[in-house]
């Protein structure tokens, strides 16, 4: 379907599928096997402009918005996501920055970050706080000039590999959700650790850390936005990234629909190539039917946010929770539309099922995100009254 | 350091067909690219720039859809294009060619001319030594590594049969690279945004003060009297059992034909 792209968008949208196609498929596989993080194509996401797309053209970015992100991020997905996943969580690292940061922090931090010289890292999780983020135990105690750290975040995407992390802290229990704030810690800093890398079964070539804090100081300039800012900023920074979320669903299904369509074409059963069986095709327009849906949500968020939509919480809840659970069903379908060879690792699908499952699970659960629509509904309806 | 980088625009040969009754190329549809050998040269262009400094400008000879692939090397890094684009030049063989060609380096002065060493659509390998023969200038073929380059000399491996040699040359000079040499880049986004808007040079044959007479079909020495796909040989036998069986018939069947 045409989506009526820009001269520009359909450039960002060609010269991502050229590197998923030219650089990312041909290593896929080797990756995943190896869980090997892919150095190689961030670099060539770098030298591509890539990482600069979202930020201002005044820190060394091309400007873009939210549409054009989830574009590059669903055509990286559609070859791995394990790829897309370690640049869009750059990308969720950096929205702190973005979005709360100062003049000086910005300065200091968005022209690496454009040209993709450091990656960041975004630590809100901890073994006691995912979906309810007020467990979180983590603390940063002001001493002087500097604030000290202390605590272990989990499952942090990009973990020791990025440069930069945005952190969510507790600076004053005492005050609830208004108690916590957030930091940029640079990777080096003293007495900030990583604790071993997880293995996980999908996603693969994505590196997930603990990020552990030992007295870690940092100085006061590395605090975002004011103390007690630090719950608004994860929760604004989770709001603009979860698009990209679900683009990342659209990707990977439409990668999963290709696989199984063109298998359907070669495999002969019964005399016929088996895509001449209805009982296959009704599965290949479901799924095809499904994924135009998620990118039709997708797209039409994206480019609601790039409007200026304040208040964008629900809709792109729904973005994620929709193109994340057509992910997940059309990539199972793809396993099975190829049957036997779909579930050997010599066809990409099977990973492909693997690697969608974290959709549904991270940057808040499905669940969570049900929860965020259902409470927009409750106060769109009080509003109403 | 002035690098002048000649491209050509040449069909997709991985999806072209050709037209059994009139033996040539089918060229509806398919698309368009920079010779992939030429992405090299470019590549190459661009490094030596990285490394000593300078300017690069890709030049191609062709109609004025030629452009795309200009921009497209625009969009690599190259700092300026030209296209050499006129009804006279039409229908020129390598020796027009790499006459208009060389024309257009003296115009534009050059230290180091690159090229892919052959087109994949007419696979002569010529174009770039003539031109290094119109310009009275040093050329190195085959091109697999470049070793040094300095303000007046380079120093490159130029691939062999079996293993390579390593030549040194003055500048100005000319030289022609194998897929060995290097990775082309990707275009960057920026590097697209800005190509889309550049303005692409063009001249014609009083631009480049050429002699008519050496321009074209009329300056073309080389005559195509006929094209023709040459002829497959069917006849073929496929052997088959396990490979100890195969071997032991293939003997048979070769002492059978004499051949042993």
């Amino acid at each position: 379907m045409d989506y009526f792209l820009t001269e520009e968008q359909t450039m960002i949208r060609d010269l991502a599928r050229q590197i998923a196609e030219e650089k990312v498929v041909p290593v896929r596989e080797e990756l995943d096997e190896r869980e090997e993080f892919p150095w190689e194509i961030m670099k060539v996401l770098a030298r591509s402009d890539l990482f600069g797309l979202f930020i201002p053209e005044e820190y060394g970015g091309l400007g873009k918005g939210s549409l054009e992100l989830c574009i590059a991020v669903e055509e990286l997905s559609r070859a791995c996501l394990g790829v897309s996943t370690t640049y869009a969580a750059n990308a969720l690292g950096t929205f702190p920055v973005l979005l709360f940061g100062s003049d000086e922090q910005k300065k200091k931090y968005l022209p690496d970050i454009a040209a993709g010289k450091r990656l960041v890292a975004f630590g809100l999780t901890e073994a006691n706080a995912g979906s309810d983020a007020g467990g979180i135990q983590t603390t940063a105690r002001l001493e002087g000039n500097e604030y000290v750290l202390n605590g272990t975040k989990q499952w942090i995407t990009n973990g020791g590999e990025a440069e930069i992390y945005t952190i969510i802290a507790i600076t004053d229990r005492s005050k609830g959700a208004r108690g916590a704030s957030a930091f940029i810690v640079e990777k080096g800093t003293l007495g900030f650790n990583f604790g071993k890398k997880e293995k996980k079964m999908g996603i693969r070539a994505s590196a997930t850390r603990e990020l552990i804090f030992d007295n870690c100081r940092v100085p006061k300039e590395n605090m975002i936005a004011k103390e007690g800012m630090g719950f608004i900023v994860a929760m604004k920074t989770l709001d603009n990234s979860r698009t990209g979320v679900g683009a990342q669903g659209v990707g990977v299904a439409q990668g999963a629909l290709d696989e199984a369509i063109k298998f359907a074409r070669e495999r002969h059963q019964f005399g016929h190539p088996i895509i001449s069986f209805q009982a296959i095709q009704h599965m290949l327009a479901d799924m095809a039917t499904q994924i135009e849906a998620a990118r039709s949500l997708v797209y039409s968020v994206a480019r609601y946010i790039d409007n200026g939509a304040k208040d964008i919480s629900k809709e792109s809840a729904m973005a994620k929770v929709f193109a994340t659970d057509v992910a997940m069903r059309v990539t199972i379908d793809a396993v099975q539309v190829m049957g036997g060879s779909g579930y050997m690792r010599e066809y990409p699908v099977e990973k492909m099922m693997r690697d969608a499952k974290i959709l549904q699970i991270y940057e808040g659960t499905n669940q969570i995100q049900r929860n965020v629509i259902g409470q927009a509904l409750i106060k769109e309806a009080a509003k109403r009254k | 350091m002035n690098i002048i980088v000649c491209i050509k625009q040449v069909p997709d040969t991985a999806e072209v067909r050709i037209n059994p009754e009139t033996n040539t190329l089918i060229r509806d549809g398919v698309p368009s690219i920079i010779n992939p050998y030429d992405t090299h040269a470019l590549e190459a262009g661009l490094q030596i720039k990285e490394r000593v400094g300078g300017k690069v400008t890709v030049i191609t000879m062709g109609p004025p859809q030629a452009e795309t692939a200009l921009r497209e090397a625009l969009s690599m890094g190259a700092d300026d294009a030209l296209l050499l684009t006129d009804k006279a030049f039409a229908g020129s063989d390598t020796w027009a060619t790499s006459y208009t060609l060389a024309k257009a380096v003296e115009k534009l002065g050059a230290d180091i001319i690159l090229c892919g060493k052959q087109a994949i659509d007419g696979d002569t390998a010529q174009v770039g030594p003539e031109m290094a023969e119109f310009l009275n200038i040093p050329h190195i073929a085959y091109i697999r590594k470049i070793e040094e380059v300095k303000a007046d000399s380079i120093r490159v491996q130029r691939l062999m049969d079996e293993g390579y040699d390593i030549v040194e040359s003055s500048l100005p000079v000319l030289l022609t690279v194998v897929k060995e040499l290097n990775e082309p880049r990707l275009p960057s986004l920026k590097g697209k945004m800005a190509a889309k808007k550049a303005e692409i040079k063009k001249m014609g044959p009083a631009d480049l003060g050429a002699d008519e007479n050496n321009l074209g079909l009329k300056g073309s020495p080389t005559q195509v009297k006929n094209i023709f796909a040459p002829e497959a040989k069917k006849d073929r036998k496929m052997l088959e059992g396990t490979p100890e069986q195969q071997v032991d018939r293939l003997i048979q069947e070769l002492r059978r034909l004499k051949c042993v």
